[in-house]
């Protein structure tokens, strides 16, 4: 019973990115590279996504919108940081409202660098995404039978 | 009995049926588009997938009132395909649809709220359609009841030509498709999130899934009345009916909702009005 | 095996002694009430009073009426003296506020209906004791039920309400003695209307419920409600003048011996279609039917227990009963189709007005218009199905409305505000009123509940009716009840946008309150469950013995699907509830930026809270220009009524 994998919505969140990885991410939904081949939709709400896909470092303003939207995403969810500035900070990372990557606020599950990330890149890290994801489903239903 | 077994075959089959037609529609969308699409079996992996989340919500009543609208949206169906009254199952889907909208209102989300305000506009955009096919269809067969119509030999399409159109007209807003998809932006998220849809999350949108499969069967099941006497050339129309939505929602933008319930009522006062009103006279 | 008729036979005497019982009865609280100042004596007498005049009428329901209308002759010489002078001192009244308050047209119409009854009472002197003075039968027994248990539920609410309303209104003068007792009054004349036969009689009782509609409105006595209530008299005089001259046409060309309803009916649309029609003008102008609606909606600044007793479920119905007891007359009939065209117009016109409005009153105001225009529709088409789905239209709005009423009179109190938008999340702090206004509301519109068999039934009647007027009436109807959907949606929703779980504050609701809201709630799903009994055992036989055997109304195997409907809504939640509840509840999804729930963060750092507001089209269904079209309307179907009349009845 692994529906999770054949259908994963992502949520996706420019942080302070430059664009440059946004624009690959949507190109990923363009007829070349077609993600709904795989289940995959671009949703918009984070009541109706399973994977958060971030890109930019995060900065001091939009700390808690990312934790925020992180939150509001139901169990069993993945979190996915696209480009090298969502993984370290990349070259804004010395800049004084730059917090530093994802990591520092939410645990992510897959880094994907690159600047900007190409599409393959991001469709292989949103694969082994799914792994993690079906790994946190059985996880997460055998706590409840567990419990 | 024959009628039981219908129902029977409705609550099984309905949701199968369901999904095939939105799994070819959104092959055939991404065909439309250049792309290829997912698999057929997609919208059952999507529907299997939100009852394998964790169960969130912001109160207790949205859920509830959802699976009211889904029990609805089932009751409406056996009720027209267990040969039914017409009217009745007209009401039911009533019920059921404002269910829907009050879950929407329930959970105070700014979005959903929009969304069903706009859902209601679209009820009241579809409904007199509604009720004036099945008047329609009384003056046809003599009968509002389902069974009735369905052993009707004729086709009611060729005294039924205005109401049919209308019928065609307002399926847009029923499956949710453009140029009236104004509550659940089953596109462009961007602007309302997901309309109504925007606090359900798992299980309780997976029911609204379901509750839209049933929808959609019931609805093509209403397109094929009009063709009642002629199983093959119903079918058909129904191929040909879905189709045209299908070019509609891919060749269209949204419109506002205001010109959406002027054009619905306009055209339903006209065509479909005009067609029972000269049909008494006859 | 005892003929139903000889034990109809055996009660006779105590079905007279009943009828006047009721009609008298209240008159006696009324008295006492008048001179009672103190408050819990006036409660006891009021409940006493109330709870009396509800087990009389339930009597009488329970009472075997057999296979035919009863008519009894009231054995008092001197009735129609005392009823004439009656009339002259009531007009006396009213020409002198009118002219006090220089309401020169009202005093026209009272003098001329006064000369248009004393011409009828001059002529028809010596064949008045012929007819006889009351009848009964189902259709008036379920009509004394709705003025007696409602009618006695609303002024026992009536009680803890004014308390509050002369608390929360210090400026104003308490005249509570005087407002019980008129309320009494009132029901004494409404019973007076459904029993009457003669229609002398019920002409003078028809009066008082004016009189006493009048007094209520200008209770609070500031501009706006004397204002109000001068112009509810004069549009009821205008459609009043109309009654003495149908009783004087009758008495030129029929004679005397159909003067009663019973008599009158029976002699067929040859004699009865034209007075008939002049009645029914009187009932429209009643039922607040366009052009006259307005009177309606002014009176709503009376307090609530008046705007529930008596501009929504009972006076307003003496209108439509008065039409509906024509119904047979007007059945197949090209005038009949008129005024159902004028009810069906009503129907569409008031709903689409009802959307713009956010005034709880006014909604239910415009609401009561629009369903009372349904029933005139149906009582116009005349057919035997048409009937059925009009009293079940009275039944089933009587208590949903007045439920209604009610429950909004409790949260104007509490919050302060009768606008719907003040409601918001009102099933947090309000929950059992909330649940009742639910209830009432799902009574008002939605599938199993009440009043949607009854819409049901109305399109078979109207798909049956005279082409192409039948159909003209479906269309109206389709559009009509889509936008009743809207606005009672819309407020339903508003209801249970709740943001967070406060206390509730519903402790201060007094116990007369709740005294009105639990059994009126009750009534409306003991009534959505009752349909077929009270079909079964009421209706059906009312409508044979009207027109014969009749065909299978809404099939039996239908209303069983709709209590099945019915017992899903109720179970289908109790039993899921556990299952689908969240385990989690997370907060509102509102762009990222949700600092709290319900707020959200605007620039500098500013935090607003969220204010929904519902949609009111009021572009698209504007208040003045929809009821200045639908006057027009209207008057013009008016016009073809009267021109038909003119032209004999022949058109």
């Amino acid at each position: 019973m692994a529906y999770l994998s054949k259908s994963p919505w992502i949520l996706h969140y420019d942080a302070s990115s430059c664009n440059g990885c946004d624009i690959e991410i949507l190109a990923c939904l363009t007829p070349r590279y077609d993600v709904e081949r795989f289940g995959i939709i671009n949703t918009g709400n984070p009541k109706h996504a399973d994977i958060l896909v971030i890109t930019g470092g995060v900065n001091e303003q939009n700390r808690s919108v990312i934790q925020n939207l992180y939150d509001q995403m139901p169990h069993p969810k993945v979190v996915v940081g696209v480009g090298i500035c969502a993984c370290t900070g990349g070259i804004f990372k010395e800049c004084y409202n730059i917090a530093g990557g994802v990591g520092e606020i939410l645990p992510v599950d897959v880094w994907v660098p690159g600047c900007a990330a190409r599409p393959e890149q991001i469709i292989d890290g949103i694969v082994k995404a799914l792994g993690i994801l079906e790994q946190k489903r059985a996880d997460m239903s055998r706590a409840e039978a567990g419990a | 009995m024959n009628t039981i077994l219908t129902a029977i075959a409705f609550l099984i089959l309905a949701p199968v049926i369901g999904v095939l037609v939105t799994g070819v529609d959104r092959i055939i969308t991404a065909r439309m588009q250049g792309r290829v699409g997912p698999p057929v079996l997609q919208p059952f992996l999507d529907i299997a997938k939100l009852f394998e989340k964790e169960r969130v919500g912001v109160w207790q009543a949205p859920a509830v009132l959802i699976f009211l609208h889904l029990a609805f949206m089932v009751v409406t169906g056996l009720i027209f395909f267990g040969g039914g009254d017409l009217l009745l199952a007209i009401f039911a889907l009533t019920l059921s649809e404002v269910f829907l909208v009050l879950a929407a209102y329930s959970t105070r989300s700014p979005y959903a709220h929009v969304g069903a305000g706009r859902e209601l506009i679209q009820l009241i955009a579809v409904e007199p359609v509604i009720i004036l096919t099945a008047v329609g269809f009384y003056e046809v067969t003599g009968s509002f009841a389902a069974s009735d119509i369905m052993n009707f030999s004729g086709l009611p399409v060729i005294l039924l030509p205005g109401i049919f159109i209308s019928v065609v007209c307002i399926l847009t807003f029923k499956l949710r498709k453009s140029p009236f998809d104004l509550s659940t932006s089953h596109h462009a998220h961007q602007e309302l999130v997901k309309g109504v849809m925007t606090e359900f999350s798992g299980s309780t949108l997976g029911m609204v899934e379901i509750a839209h499969l049933y929808e959609i069967v019931i609805l093509l099941g209403l397109v094929y009345l009009f063709f009642v006497g002629n199983p093959i050339l119903g079918v058909l129309a129904i191929i040909i009916v879905y189709f045209l939505e299908m070019l509609a929602d891919n060749s269209t933008s949204r419109v506002k909702w205001l010109p959406a319930l002027r054009g619905a009522w306009i055209i339903t006062l006209i065509l479909g009005g005009g067609n029972i009103i000269a049909l008494s006279l006859l | 095996m005892i003929d139903a008729n000889l034990i109809t036979v055996m009660y006779v005497d105590l079905y007279v002694e009943l009828l006047l019982f009721l009609i008298m009865f209240p008159l006696i609280p009324a008295l006492i009430l008048t001179v009672l100042r103190n408050e819990n004596l006036r409660g006891i007498v009021v409940t006493a009073g109330a709870g009396i005049c509800a087990l009389g009428s339930i009597l009488l329901l329970a009472l075997p009426v057999g296979q035919n209308q009863l008519f009894f002759t009231v054995p008092a010489p001197g009735i129609a003296l005392v009823m004439l002078v009656l009339e002259i001192l009531i007009a006396g009244y009213l020409v002198m506020v009118s002219v006090k308050a220089k309401q020169f047209l009202i005093t026209g119409f009272v003098l001329l209906q006064l000369l248009l009854i004393g011409g009828a009472e001059w002529l028809g002197l010596e064949g008045h004791a012929k007819v006889p003075d009351l009848l009964t039968d189902e259709f008036s027994a379920i009509m004394a039920v709705i003025i007696g248990v409602i009618g006695g539920i609303i002024c026992i609410y009536a009680l803890g309400y004014m308390r509050e309303y002369h608390e929360h209104h210090k400026d104003l003068p308490d005249k509570r003695p005087k407002f019980f007792a008129i309320l009494f009054l009132f029901l004494s004349a409404m019973f007076g209307v459904v029993f009457s036969n003669n229609l002398i009689w019920m002409y003078f009782f028809w009066e008082v419920t004016t009189l006493c509609s009048y007094l209520l409105i200008r209770y609070p006595e500031n501009g706006e409600a004397v204002t109000n209530a001068f112009r509810a008299l004069l549009y009821n005089l205008i459609g009043g003048a109309c009654f003495p001259i149908a009783i004087l046409y009758i008495l030129m060309n029929g004679g005397s011996e159909h003067l009663g309803i019973g008599s009158l009916i029976a002699a067929g649309p040859a004699i009865a279609l034209v007075p008939a029609c002049l009645i029914a003008i009187a009932g429209c102008a009643k039922s607040a039917q366009l052009p006259f609606s307005s009177w309606l909606v002014g009176a709503m600044v009376a307090p609530t227990p008046v705007s529930a007793l008596l501009h929504s479920s009972t006076m307003v119905k003496a209108g439509v009963y008065a039409i509906a007891r024509f119904a047979p007359v007007f059945d197949g009939q090209i005038l009949g189709m008129v005024i159902a065209l004028i009810g069906g117009v009503t129907f569409l016109v008031t709903s689409c007005i009802a959307i713009s409005q956010s005034n709880a009153k006014k909604v239910l105001a415009y609401s009561t218009i629009a369903n009372l225009g349904l029933i005139v529709a149906c009582a116009g088409v005349g057919t035997p199905e048409a009937l059925w789905a009009a009293i079940f239209l009275i039944i089933f709005h009587a208590i949903s409305k007045s439920l209604l009423f009610l429950s909004v009179g409790t949260v104007e109190h509490r919050v302060g505000s009768r606008d719907i938008e003040d409601m918001t999340g009102l099933a947090a702090s309000m929950p059992k009123v909330s649940l009742m206004m639910l209830i009432g509301i799902a009574g008002m519109f939605l599938a199993p509940f009440g009043m949607l068999i009854s819409k049901w039934a109305s399109i078979h009647a109207f798909s049956q009716a005279l082409p192409p007027f039948g159909m003209i009436l479906i269309v109206i109807l389709a559009y009509g009840s889509a936008v009743t959907v809207f606005f009672w949606a819309k407020w339903m929703g508003k209801l249970l946008e709740v943001r967070k779980w406060e206390e509730s504050i519903e402790f201060q609701i007094s116990r007369a309150e709740w005294a009105a809201l639990i059994p009126l709630t009750a009534l409306t799903i003991i009534a959505c469950f009752g349909i077929a009994p009270i079909s079964t055992y009421l209706i059906e036989p009312f409508l044979v013995m009207t027109y014969g055997p009749i065909s299978e109304l809404i099939p039996a195997s239908n209303l069983m699907i709709m209590l099945l409907m019915l017992a899903l809504i109720v179970v289908l939640p109790v039993l899921m509830v556990k299952i689908l509840i969240p385990r989690r509840n997370l907060r509102r999804y509102m762009g990222g930026v949700t600092v709290h729930d319900g707020l959200m963060e605007g620039s500098i750092g500013m935090k607003r809270e969220i204010s929904l507001s519902n949609l009111y089209l009021e572009d698209l269904f504007p208040e003045a220009g929809l009821s200045k079209y639908g006057s027009l309307i209207t008057i013009v179907l008016f016009c073809v009524l009267l021109i038909g009349l003119i032209s004999g009845g022949v058109l």
